[in-house]
């Protein structure tokens, strides 16, 4: 047992951590957010040139780590920095590519962005969940919350091939061209800065198949969730060392605010639940190679705890600034933006807390 | 990164499961698995087995009778024995009063008072709260007045946990009253069977009598029974607080807690259905599952730490209030899950009664009493407000 990070993780975390506190701030990222942009292109080339991409693809892949405490180490500093430019795409479509070396190459340098449309406008967090079809050649149907579809150079796009719309059975997945004929892609702004799309695909040809279905998917969404679980950990480390500052600045009544027993008390839970959350983000990262149910269990417990404790942070992390918690000009805003709408990707508390029941009475 | 015990920690845990296997009693681990009160004779028996084997006292260094363990082997072993059910070892000589006497104590007195508390010639209980004096500690009042080779002492100390089974009790005692509280305290150790002490039972909200008071009128104390110097009885005070912190995230127990609830809550029925199945139930079940993962692992991280060395902090703290917390939570479903059953105070069977005269499911008895004895998890050993204090000043040095 070892819960320190190897060298070369701890060189990666050092590196990115410098890189991000040297180029990324919140004016920064507001500035961009404004500007109508959906993220930064200098920053995401900075971050594929520093490896960042690549750390997210094992050895076979071309890639340079790829393993579960790979992942966590790169998204919590992502999230402590809230980064919104487009790394979680390689994770979530870069589990599905297999031996695409190609492609894989282009993700790693920054110059490809491949895009998982799989979600779908009803199908909520159900990944089994899929309407689009794929009959003569042709893929027909909507594609909802596509995560920086509208920046893809590739999307990704599952479809049913056989059975009913609930069926794990018949999903099947294509390599498609953002430009090709009959694909039309609206783009819009999430609530945390991050870009979404809804793809429309009507009687499109795509470029190929991809090996896999819904096993593959769940397994690229487990380890997506570890991402988001991590970048969440990050947000939260960020949103925390916020509050532990202003306790200590800020005056009221002639004091420290944080003099005061009733704000102490509210803190120590807010330490003690982000400990919590981080031996969560382990829990999940330790067993992301491990089998589908141990794998698919630590998921829902994760994402779960993770979910509760963000909500836990944000609130109280709000609550202990008072009025400048709430405004945009201040960085907390942006943390609990993305902190709060990480229990909306890859299944919110609820979602996993049921799964969690279903899969421990499985087991 | 690595979430696998070595190889070794595997064959430790192999070869402390084997031996509980084969030397537990069954008729203790009955008692403690269905939250039975245990007698004097039972620890003691289960003591004396432990010491055969060299497992008394884990933390003990080898020179004096120890096991030696680390902090992983441990808490290996914690896991072990509460999920045999085994007794819990009685934590007040062995690893309150003990490691202060190794660190602050006479050769004399560690001659005299360490094998004894091994062999279980001496129970030992602790004299530390009073009336006045709580989480305010360094309140107490209790006076020893030096007269000769002899203190003086009087006063009260309560909540003396399993005081009525004790010979000897370690006592913090004012013996200067004109200086800052924390600098006029003393560490004696004081014989229960000397003259002018009186001890008198508190029965609690569960219906057991486990804590005691225990009155000083005019008790003679060798000046020898002193343990280190005079009026830094603070400094040993709080060290020995850092030490009976160690496992204070209960997570053997907490396991052990979660599988009882779930036993029951498959078994009892419902509207037709095992309990399990009702999903209100099946969620605050769940839930509390989930934390208890993550705490395992907080818990880990602190206890490898330790042992490379470092010192827990604000962690102990951290993991006293979620521990407990946790334990707290699984009391209260073990309690739901009994449901009516829950209703009978079936004080005989707790005692030791047989299982047929028992009314309710298995673990039914007990369900009410020790949710309501666990309420004192987080009252005890600093509460958890106090804990929460220590973490914020640990952390933002306010």
């Amino acid at each position: 047992m070892d819960f320190n990070l190897t060298d070369e993780r701890r060189m990666l975390q050092d590196s990115l951590g410098r890189f991000l506190a040297d180029n990324y701030d919140h004016d920064k990222r507001r500035k961009v957010i404004a500007s109508g942009a959906p993220y930064d292109a200098e920053v995401f080339a900075g971050l594929a040139e520093l490896g960042v991409l690549g750390a997210l693809f094992s050895e076979e892949a071309g890639g340079f780590g790829g393993a579960g405490f790979d992942i966590a180490v790169v998204f919590e500093e992502l999230g402590r920095a809230g980064v919104i430019e487009p790394v979680l795409p390689a994770v979530l479509a870069g589990s599905l590519l297999g031996n695409n070396a190609d492609l894989i190459e282009a993700i790693i340098s920054g110059e490809a962005i491949v895009a998982l449309a799989h979600a779908e406008p009803v199908s909520r967090y159900d990944l089994n969940h899929v309407t689009t079809t794929i009959s003569g050649g042709v893929l027909n149907g909507t594609k909802a919350h596509v995560l920086n579809g509208a920046q893809a150079t590739h999307l990704i796009v599952s479809a049913r091939e056989s059975g009913d719309d609930w069926s794990e059975e018949g999903i099947a997945l294509f390599l498609v061209d953002p430009a090709a004929k009959g694909v039309t892609i609206a783009d819009h702004v999430n609530t945390d800065g991050t870009s979404g799309a809804t793809v429309v695909l009507e009687n499109v040809t795509p470029i190929s198949r991809i090996d896999g279905g819904f096993a593959e998917l769940e397994r690229a969404t487990a380890r997506a969730t570890l991402a988001v679980s991590a970048e969440a950990l990050g947000a939260m480390e960020a949103a925390k060392a916020l509050t532990l500052d202003y306790l200590k600045e800020r005056k009221q009544f002639g004091i420290p605010i944080g003099k005061f027993q009733a704000l102490q008390h509210r803190m120590a839970d807010v330490l003690i639940e982000v400990e919590q959350a981080r031996s969560a983000v382990i829990n999940l990262a330790g067993n992301l190679e491990a089998d589908r149910a141990t794998r698919e269990l630590h998921v829902s417990a994760t994402k779960n705890l993770i979910g509760r404790v963000g909500a836990h942070v944000v609130e109280e992390a709000v609550q202990m600034h008072g009025g400048i918690g709430m405004t945009d000009e201040y960085a907390l805003s942006h943390f609990a933006r993305r902190i709060t709408m990480i229990d909306h990707w890859f299944g919110d508390v609820d979602h996993h807390l049921a799964r969690f029941i279903a899969l421990s009475g499985a087991a | 990164m690595d979430l696998n015990y070595s190889e070794e920690q595997q064959a430790f845990r192999a070869e402390v499961r084997d031996w509980l296997a084969e030397t537990l009693p069954r008729d203790l681990s009955e008692k403690v698995r269905l939250g039975k009160r245990l007698t004097k004779q039972d620890s003691e028996h289960w003591h004396a087995l432990l010491n055969e084997r060299g497992w008394l006292a884990p933390n003990w260094p080898k020179q004096y009778g120890g096991a030696e363990w680390d902090a992983v082997q441990r808490q290996i072993f914690e896991d072990e024995c509460c999920r045999a059910h085994a007794p819990r070892i009685v934590p007040f000589g062995l690893s309150m009063l003990a490691p202060v006497l190794m660190a602050f104590g006479s050769e004399e007195q560690r001659q005299r008072f360490l094998p004894r508390i091994l062999n279980g010639e001496d129970w030992w209980c602790q004299g530390y709260s009073e009336p006045g004096a709580g989480s305010d500690l360094a309140a107490l009042k209790t006076r020893a007045v030096r007269e000769g080779d002899h203190y003086v002492v009087n006063g009260q100390k309560t909540w003396t946990t399993l005081g009525q089974h004790a010979n000897w009790i370690f006592c913090l005692v004012r013996t200067d009253p004109d200086v800052k509280k924390q600098e006029g305290i003393s560490f004696l150790l004081i014989d229960m069977t000397s003259p002018g002490i009186t001890v008198r039972p508190i029965v609690l909200v569960d219906g057991g009598a486990e804590v005691n008071e225990v009155f000083f009128d005019n008790v003679r104390v060798p000046a020898e029974n002193l343990v280190g110097e005079e009026n830094k009885g603070w400094t040993y005070a709080k060290y020995l607080l850092t030490h009976e912190r160690t496992n204070i995230a209960g997570v053997g127990f907490s396991n052990a807690a979660l599988e009882t609830v779930k036993e029951v809550a498959g078994k009892v029925q419902s509207g037709g259905k095992p309990l399990s199945q009702n999903p209100h139930f099946a969620a605050r079940v769940a839930q509390v599952e989930i934390d208890l993962m993550a705490m395992a692992t907080t818990n880990l991280r602190v206890v490898s730490a330790a042992a490379k060395g470092q010192a827990p902090g604000a962690e102990s703290s951290m993991l006293k209030v979620k521990g407990t917390v946790i334990r707290q939570e699984l009391t209260s479903l073990l309690r739901r899950a009994v449901g009516p059953d829950a209703l009978p105070f079936q004080e005989d069977y707790l005692e030791g009664g047989d299982n047929a005269e028992m009314m309710g499911p298995e673990h039914a008895a007990a369900a009410a009493p020790s949710y309501f004895n666990n309420r004192k998890l987080a009252i005890f050993g600093g509460s958890n407000e106090v804990q929460r204090s220590i973490i914020t000043k640990a952390i933002m040095g306010l």
